[in-house]
């Protein structure tokens, strides 16, 4: 599937502390404007090894609209309030929490289990993470879904977001220790630290 | 709109942002007191410097006893110590990129303007320090451009400070440089920023710790997977050797190829010197069209 390999990839570094000035941008969390027709509030708080909430970490979400369909549209950097491109970005404030709002994703194909995609960056994390966030609601196809089906009952769990009261969905993100969230090597197999 | 929403927003503003961390990376809290006492600075460069070299010096062995080189960073590297508890302890979790992650979000110029890239005319007058040009390529595994993507960057000024309220390093700011820049490459993969040299800038990893100067760059390739955040370096830099961040890649071939490459051909005579720095982004995962392959996709998808 993948093509041969012909270049060694430039390695990552951390995000370091300094990005808050760089990287968040006017209305960076708001792939919809809150309040809109079908904008929920996507939530949660990142965790360090110690269970403390990281006040430095920043995140990316992309995403299908509503309809599965995968958006092609530029404008996430200058929003004009109507265009769904499927990308936010949200820095987490001081007590860790980070917050969206979006769309409920379709599935991409029939039958898929509905995912959101996640980058995670943080200062004291050397490298991005990537994970996903799945809907709670389809449970077939949840139990169909490759990546869910090998894991264990106890770390898939990590991946699935929970519905709240008002429509919304909280999912945290904890970098170590118990519950520590799956996160993902496209890659393929390999020594920790040679992976991706 | 919710009232969290609100608290979000205002949490994001890195001038009003609040930080409760003890373990900061932020430079003492006070210009008079270099060595605050009780901070977890005591430990020695001496000591981060041993710690480092078991690491390098284990690395070596293993390569002598055929481990395959190591490309990336260590996500558990002990030495930078904010790591300890911030990596995750499991292997990361094989998966195939499905439909969204095989593709990329779309930027263009109407999220960029061409301004964007010269961090030297941001403000009323020119920044202090060297000017220089950084400019390369942007490539996928496959050495195919990745044309018409996003790349920002930020860093330190000429003085080795950064606009941040967390950084407390008593060097001056610049009123003149922020230190932020965007541009959308080109179709052959190509970015060119203007700018200024930063400073190296110290930080309480350990007493008398201290990053090479670096230029953070964050980018996007066609597909998700893709996505890198890492730091440029210039070349023949003598705090390599003592920098943790930098030393997490344990490869020295890896290291190498965050250092960026002087080119006097295209430094411009009386105004500014030029650096070079390609980056090459994994490989593609998913079929591409001729189209796509030629680097032909444009940045226009409204």
């Amino acid at each position: 599937m993948s093509n041969p390999t012909k270049l060694i990839p430039t390695p990552g570094q951390t995000v370091g502390p300094f990005y808050g000035y760089a990287l968040p941008y006017t209305k960076d969390r708001e792939l919809l404007a809150p309040g809109s027709p079908g904008s929920i509030r996507l939530q949660g708080t990142v965790y360090d090894g110690a269970g403390h909430p990281i006040p430095d970490a920043i995140l990316e979400i992309w995403q299908a609209d509503a309809d599965g369909k995968v958006p092609h549209r530029t404008g996430s950097l200058v929003r004009d309030g109507y265009t769904f491109t499927g990308f936010g970005r949200s820095a987490v404030g001081n007590t860790g929490v980070f917050t969206f709002t979006t769309v409920n994703p379709g599935p991409t194909e029939e039958g898929a289990a509905p995912f959101i995609a996640v980058a995670v960056f943080a200062r004291g994390l050397m490298n991005r993470l990537f994970t996903r966030i799945y809907l709670p609601e389809d449970e077939a196809a949840l139990a169909a879904d490759p990546l869910l089906r090998s894991l264990d009952p106890e770390r898939r769990r990590t991946l699935i977001a929970r519905r709240d009261a008002d429509g919304g969905l909280t999912w945290d993100i904890r970098l170590q220790g118990d519950g520590e969230t799956v996160f993902l090597d496209f890659e393929g197999a390999g020594p920790e630290g040679a992976s991706q | 709109m919710p009232e969290e929403f609100n608290l979000e927003t205002y949490n994001a503003d890195p001038l009003t942002e609040v930080v409760s961390d003890a373990a900061t990376e932020a430079a003492p809290k006070t210009y008079a007191s270099a060595v605050p006492a009780g901070d977890d600075a005591a430990e020695s460069q001496a000591d981060l410097s041993a710690e480092m070299k078991a690491l390098g010096d284990a690395y070596a062995q293993a390569l002598r006893n055929g481990a395959p080189a190591e490309i990336q960073p260590r996500l558990d590297y002990a030495p930078y110590r904010s790591s300890v508890l911030r990596h995750p302890t499991k292997d990361l979790h094989h998966a195939d990129p499905e439909t969204i992650e095989l593709h990329s979000p779309a930027f263009g110029h109407m999220d960029v303007h061409a301004l964007e890239a010269d961090l030297t005319i941001q403000h009323g007058g020119e920044p202090l320090g060297e000017r220089i040009v950084v400019s390369g390529r942007v490539l996928d595994g496959d050495g195919r451009p990745v044309a018409s993507q996003l790349v920002e960057i930020w860093q330190a000024n000429s003085a080795g400070r950064y606009i941040h309220k967390r950084d407390q390093h008593p060097a001056p700011l610049d009123p003149n440089f922020t230190g932020v820049g965007r541009c959308i490459t080109g179709a052959d993969g190509s970015y060119s920023f203007t700018t200024i040299k930063p400073g190296a800038y110290p930080w309480k990893n350990h007493l008398n710790a201290w990053r090479p100067a670096h230029i953070h760059f964050s980018l996007f390739g066609q597909e998700f997977t893709q996505r890198i955040v890492t730091q440029m370096y210039f070349p023949g830099d003598q705090l390599f050797p003592l920098d943790p961040i930098y030393q997490s890649i344990v490869d020295q071939d890896a290291r190498d190829r965050l250092v960026a490459t002087y080119n006097h051909e295209q430094t411009k005579p009386e105004w500014a010197l030029a650096y070079n720095w390609d980056i090459v982004l994994t490989g593609s995962k998913r079929t591409w069209t001729e189209n796509e392959a030629l680097g032909a996709e444009g940045d226009d998808h409204e």
